[in-house]
């Protein structure tokens, strides 16, 4: 069954939307991330304008994580003065990406650009994670071995100790605010929630549990993909509403079962699998950028609209 | 007074055609407006016509049908990329001054059979002719291939179409052909044009619009993202919230 989008103006088919939604919702709910980093290059793929598949893809990524923000709140898994913490230096960070999204734009080559972020960025934490995940792993299959929770490092030795009762912390408030501006800079320049991100930098520079940090990373998510979203509908009108609504009635009740799933898997698996995804989609925006592509020319429309 | 009048009327005469009058097109399309509602996906336009003489049928080649069907015209950035120390990147860029977003060509025999090149270039009937780029950057020495490129991804799109012999003629007097307008059609004012030829030269032609518009909630949609944006906005906000919440509430009502 096919449906016209009236923002994207194009037609595509009904379920294969709801199924791309659906796909995203589950790993956002498993991993904690958006999915953003997946859904917008799939949006690309089925025709979607890139414009239109950034702005409506920030706003599929509220509905997801607010869903699953609510099963982690139920659950009493969200450290709300860390995310708190977080938004904070978000906002900051994402005003700043806007204007340094806006300054590159001007140069021309925005979409090489965001193009090599994904790789770089994706690239180095899909395989720390994936080592790291991969030793705790064998660490976990021996008996006797021990695991060293708490790796004192630079991050204890900062002022302006706060409490983080939640996630069992007592750190300076200056590494969450950084990780928090750092994630809001990514978000506005590569369109994405920045969970993949802020899930590596929680577990392994701050030292949460990794069971407080997918709900307190969609907390996040949720507001800065809000600003995101409310930006590109003021500013280029390019927000589909009835795509959004057709990959979140997918998304929404992907998330659901990604968080169930979620549970039920060990948290060293969890990451083994977020690191593959990762280094996945990472494989394939270097392949578009090293191997000849198939069509030298592309076509951008001036004015239209 | 009378005599500056007719000269003039003379003069408008003697710079049309000669054979004009000889040989008028009358011509119609199934339908005058497309409407694109939430579950379009294209729409066949029928156009059909007559040839109307006061003389008898003339000697020569037989009389040939052209139609074209322009979306409205629009200027398109055409990048190209190529190897830069090791990656692709787009380099290079033509500015196409204005490329209609939909052309479609039918004929009752190859183009370039039916039509010269010198009337081609009058009427603006052919893919490349109807494409207007000026002025390419003193850098791009091959701005052809950018225009090249742009029709070949539109004719990939389906947004550009040659379709040769697919008009009708019966008794050279009546014709007929359809054109398939694709789901991812943009809006705006369509033209349709047709055209008589004999022996490579444009006889009559005729001309009618054709509305393509968005229509019910697609109209309204469109239209508040454009003139209420922040309220547009908002609403989608709120649209994505209450769907999670809701979701996330179906899904604890189930498990208890």
């Amino acid at each position: 069954m096919q449906i016209y989008l009236p923002i994207a103006e194009v037609s595509v088919n009904l379920l294969l939307l709801m199924g791309l939604g659906g796909l995203v919702g589950v790993l956002s709910g498993m991993f904690g991330v958006g999915g953003g980093f997946l859904l917008t290059p799939l949006l690309f793929f089925i025709g979607i304008p890139p414009a239109v598949a950034v702005a409506t893809g920030a706003n599929q990524i509220v509905a997801s994580s607010v869903s699953g923000v609510l099963a982690h709140l139920r659950r009493r898994t969200v450290d709300m003065r860390m995310g708190g913490v977080l938004l904070a230096g978000g906002l900051v960070g994402a005003a700043a990406g806007v204007k340094i999204f806006n300054v590159l734009k001007g140069m021309g080559q925005v979409d090489l650009l965001v193009t090599l972020f994904y790789v770089v960025f994706l690239g180095i934490i899909g395989t720390l994670m994936f080592v790291e995940s991969l030793n705790a792993i064998r660490r976990a299959g021996k008996p006797g071995a021990r695991v060293k929770r708490h790796k004192h490092n630079w991050v204890h030795n900062l002022p302006i100790k706060m409490k983080f009762r939640t996630s069992g912390l007592y750190i300076s408030v200056i590494p969450p605010l950084m990780v928090g501006a750092l994630v809001g800079v990514l978000s506005a320049i590569m369109g994405v929630g920045g969970g993949f991100i802020m899930v590596p930098a929680m577990i392994y520079l701050l030292g949460m549990p990794t069971k407080v940090v997918v709900g307190t990373s969609l907390l996040q998510i949720i507001f800065v993909t809000a600003f995101t979203t409310m930006l590109h509908a003021v500013t280029n009108h390019t927000v589909d509403i009835l795509l959004a609504l057709l990959l979140l009635l997918g998304g929404v009740v992907g998330a659901q079962i990604g968080t169930r799933i979620g549970t039920k898997l060990r948290a060293e698996q969890l990451r083994v699998l977020l690191a593959g995804l990762v280094l996945l989609v990472c494989g394939k925006l270097a392949l578009e950028l090293l191997l000849r592509p198939q069509e030298l020319y592309s076509l951008a429309p001036l004015g239209a609209g | 007074m009378l005599r500056r009048l007719l000269s003039t009327l003379l003069l408008a005469f003697a710079t049309l055609p000669a054979d004009l009058g000889a040989e008028e097109v009358v011509a119609g399309l199934s339908q005058n407006q497309v409407a694109i509602t939430a579950n379009f996906d294209g729409s066949d336009i029928l156009i059909f016509g007559a040839v109307k003489r006061e003389a008898p049928l003339p000697e020569g080649p037989p009389l040939e049908v052209i139609v074209a069907v322009s979306g409205p015209q629009v200027p398109v950035m055409v990048r190209r990329k190529s190897r830069q120390m090791g990656i692709w990147v787009n380099t290079d860029s033509v500015e196409v001054d204005s490329a209609p977003s939909f052309y479609a060509v039918a004929t009752s025999a190859p183009l370039s059979e039916i039509l010269t090149n010198t009337e081609d270039l009058r009427y603006k009937i052919s893919t490349p002719r109807a494409i207007r780029s000026v002025g390419a950057p003193a850098t791009i020495s091959d701005s052809g291939n950018f225009t090249e490129a742009l029709i070949r991804i539109r004719t990939e799109e389906e947004l550009y179409q040659l379709l040769e012999g697919t008009v009708e003629i019966s008794d050279q007097t009546l014709f007929s052909t359809s054109i398939s307008l694709p789901a991812n059609l943009t809006e705006g004012d369509y033209t349709a044009r047709i055209f008589l030829t004999r022996d490579g030269a444009v006889v009559d032609a005729y001309e009618t619009v054709l509305d393509v518009r968005k229509v019910g909630l697609e109209r309204i949609l469109y239209n508040l993202a454009h003139q209420q944006a922040l309220l547009y906005g908002f609403l989608s906000l709120i649209l994505a919230i209450a769907a999670g919440w809701g979701a996330s509430a179906a899904f604890a009502a189930l498990r208890n």
